[in-house]
């Protein structure tokens, strides 16, 4: 018995620490019954995004396990211009990964240059057989659905490359446009008598054009999978459809309110609309052709009145989009702990790919990127705690649409996540 | 009985009248009396061992069972179900009789123990006038089945096991007999009715303060307590068993419903040890000291006490028993299991002295006064 104390303290204080232990909270979490939120960067299951995929073979390569099955064939697509080279193009057949191999290294995930493969905290895809642990492409498929949004950035860490350079633009962009508003409005005042206020007025109705991403145009939905697109293509084709169509409307709104203030509103950089050269201007070709310029010059100038046509049309369209996007960066719409700035420059983002894909017909992914992931960043910003509760009604409608339960389940949680985060937004917005 | 009926020591001349002896029939009260000692032998350890589960998961962070009935409380019917249908497996090398009849040697007399405890006012089966010599003697047989399981099971681990059993048992008999003679000196009688109702009148002495045998044989009790969780085997005197040592000791080879009797035999001796020492100890079915129960004022407040008083003497008589199963399973939880060689020394060397000592104490207190 040590000296220092009595025999057999040491015995009760033992006792003591137990009944302590007995009125505490036990840690327990009813597992099937309630859900831990689950840290965004688990690696539950791996989800691909096939139409990033380009069959270049890195992950099966990579794979420790040797757990990941690619199987392409080339196809030639034809030149994009006349007289060019065709070229070949390989075609993702069958992408699968044996689950019953793979030890969840992440290694795939690491090494896609494109972003084809993803981690999803999904984990319950346990089986009775070995064998159904073999997930072909159309899981895999499934599995992104329930990827998470990348959580936000530290406090005070670097910006990523193409975010500071789209703020950078995005300051250039607004410095121009608040020196042509001011030269606008010393132009407005001196014929004081005939524009009067009508600038004030456009200029108080363009920040209530504000379209809520997350919704969906039906029509366009429809048709894109009669047309037998993949339902994740036409939901974000549906939805940048939606965006379009919304703004349209209410610029058509705030245009019968400001009158004629509409045309003297910022203008973006000419620089900033793109148009596709290589079309001509058959006008003008037919007009120096008749005045007896070589056709070669005719064509070059045609082609330069092309241009400048197409730009001059395109900004009239895109105005409106830009003072959309100047409109929501108050810094009430902004929810995020980043500040102000990469908000805004994520909106303006927005803006600019929705005013890009009116006739710039850009590539299929890239749409989905532009419509998609800003709308689904900016609710990522937003911390949602849930304990795995699920959207009722999507559960409801994917079961009935003969989605497995699981599918159906993780679908609907993240249905539920969004509508939260939503409803978040929403509320600091309206604050 | 003759004896000390006619030398008029006893105080207690008449055996108490069961209240389960209804009629004049014979078999009617045999009937009553074997339903009662079988569902309480069925049903106590079932609410220990629930017990056991639920504070032992709440003392860890865990909740216990949770699914399986209310609050899991059914969880050790499921379990009894599956130990049923589980293959009976004997070792082809086993004793098979003496392997197949050890679980039974050791259930049946923590069954025979129950027949002479009293549960209430006039609640029990049986009022010997050897009472308390009987149920010592009843459970100490328990340890026969261990030690021919632990043999008979052709295995080094059961016997092992067995042995220590064997061992321990002993060591600790004899601290646990000498402090129940402590009470019965002090009572004046082996009759477990008796000692309740010698608590009952026991006053301190030169005062009119009623108080229960805890109080004047503290060291007793503790004695008593901590002999009886090594009679069980509970931890930290589990060494018999001991999981990381001798993978399960004398239970080793068994299965199914045989190994269902063991723990049964475990939780039914943790009841009837349990009730046996608030009987000796902490005045049997009385509320409090000096309190006689609604109903039965006339007879000291402890026989005749009408459905209410004889109903609340039975919910204080089960209460103190969980409080007490409740601190076996508290000591289980805080402490580790001893050596083998630590068991044995605490026995021989402290707590037979003490037993002694306390013995002496008590008998020249009772000539005293």
């Amino acid at each position: 018995m040590a000296p220092s104390a009595p025999p057999g303290i040491g015995l009760l204080k033992g006792l003591g620490v137990t009944i302590k232990h007995l009125f505490q909270r036990p840690s327990t979490l009813m597992y099937p019954h309630e859900r831990d939120v689950l840290a965004p960067r688990t690696r539950g299951v791996i989800a691909l995004m096939d139409e990033n995929c380009t069959v270049c073979m890195l992950c099966s390569r990579e794979c420790p396990d040797w757990c990941i099955y690619i199987e392409s064939h080339k196809e030639t697509v034809p030149p994009a211009k006349e007289g060019g080279r065709a070229r070949t193009r390989n075609v993702l057949d069958r992408f699968a990964i044996d689950f019953s191999l793979c030890m969840y290294c992440g290694i795939c995930v690491e090494v896609c240059p494109f972003d084809a493969l993803w981690w999803s905290p999904e984990f319950e895809y346990s089986e009775y057989e070995m064998g159904s642990l073999l997930h072909e492409m159309d899981k895999l498929r499934e599995w992104a659905d329930t990827v998470p949004p990348p959580p936000p950035l530290d406090e005070g860490a670097v910006l990523p490359a193409e975010v500071s350079d789209a703020l950078a633009k995005v300051e250039k962009e607004r410095e121009l446009a608040a020196a042509k508003e001011l030269e606008a409005k010393q132009a407005a005042e001196a014929p004081a008598e005939t524009a009067g206020d009508a600038p004030k007025k456009g200029k108080a109705a363009e920040p209530e054009i504000h379209v809520k991403a997350g919704e969906i145009d039906q029509e366009a939905f429809d048709r894109l999978i009669a047309e037998g697109k993949s339902e994740r293509m036409a939901r974000s084709k549906a939805k940048a459809a939606y965006v379009k169509k919304e703004k349209a409307r209410l610029l058509a709104e705030a245009e019968a309110a400001g009158g004629d203030a509409e045309a003297e509103s910022p203008a973006p950089k000419a620089a900033e609309v793109k148009v596709d050269a290589g079309e001509i201007d058959q006008e003008t070709f037919d007009r120096l052709i008749a005045e007896g310029k070589p056709e070669r010059m005719a064509r070059a100038k045609a082609k330069a009145a092309y241009v400048k046509k197409e730009k001059a049309r395109l900004r009239a369209e895109a105005e409106s989009d830009t003072g959309e996007g100047t409109g929501a960066d108050e810094p009430a719409e902004v929810p995020s702990e980043l500040g102000a700035s990469p908000e805004a420059a994520r909106q303006a983002l927005d803006a600019d790919g929705a005013a890009t894909d009116d006739d710039a017909a850009p590539e299929v992914a890239a749409e989905a990127a532009t419509t998609e992931a800003p709308a689904a960043r900016k609710l990522g910003d937003i911390h949602v705690e849930g304990a795995g509760e699920i959207d009722q009604e999507v559960f409801d409608q994917l079961v009935a649409e003969g989605k497995s339960e699981r599918i159906a389940r993780a679908k609907a949680k993240a249905a539920w996540v969004k509508k939260q985060k939503q409803a978040k937004l929403d509320e600091e917005g309206g604050a | 009985m003759m004896l000390l009926v006619t030398s008029g020591v006893a105080p207690y001349l008449a055996q108490a009248e069961s209240i389960l002896d209804v009629g004049d029939t014979f078999i009617v009260p045999l009937l009553l009396k074997l339903a009662f000692v079988l569902g309480i032998f069925f049903v106590g350890p079932l609410v220990a061992g629930y017990l056991e589960h639920k504070a032992m998961g709440r003392m860890q962070h865990r909740r216990g069972p949770v699914e399986a009935g209310p609050f899991g409380t059914l969880q050790l019917v499921a379990d009894g179900i599956k130990f049923i249908q589980k293959e009976d497996l004997i070792p082809s090398a086993a004793d098979k009789w003496v392997f197949a009849m050890a679980p039974g040697v050791a259930l049946v007399p923590a069954m025979l123990a129950l027949l002479v405890i009293p549960f209430g006012p006039g609640v029990f089966a049986l009022d010997l006038e050897l009472g308390l010599f009987y149920v010592l003697a009843a459970s100490s047989v328990s340890v026969l089945g261990v030690l021919m399981g632990g043999w008979s099971s052709a295995n080094k681990f059961s016997l092992f096991g067995g042995l220590r059993a064997g061992g321990q048992l002993i060591a600790y008999e004899l601290p646990l007999i000498l402090a129940a003679i402590a009470v019965a000196v002090q009572a004046g009688t082996l009759s477990l009715v008796g000692i309740v109702e010698a608590q009952a009148e026991f006053m301190l002495f030169g005062t009119g303060i009623n108080l229960w045998y805890v109080i004047p044989q503290l060291l007793g009790f503790g004695i008593f307590f901590v002999a009886a969780l090594a009679e069980l085997s509970r931890p930290p005197f589990d060494m018999p068993i001991g999981d990381s040592e001798l993978v399960f000791g004398y239970m080793t080879e068994y299965s199914g419903i045989k190994y269902a009797m063991y723990m049964l035999t475990e939780y039914a001796g943790m009841v009837t040890m349990s009730a046996l020492m608030v009987v000796l100890y902490l005045g049997g079915w009385q509320l409090l000291p000096g309190v006689p129960l609604p109903g039965c004022e006339a007879a000291g407040g402890l026989f005749d006490c009408g459905v209410t008083g004889t109903l609340l003497g039975v919910g204080v008589m089960l209460g103190k028993i969980l409080l007490l199963v409740f601190v076996m399973v508290w000591l289980r939880v805080a402490y580790p299991r001893l050596r083998e060689d630590q068991l044995q020394r605490i026995a021989w060397l402290v707590m037979v002295p003490l037993a002694l000592l306390n013995l002496a104490l008590v008998t020249i207190a009772k000539v005293v006064y």
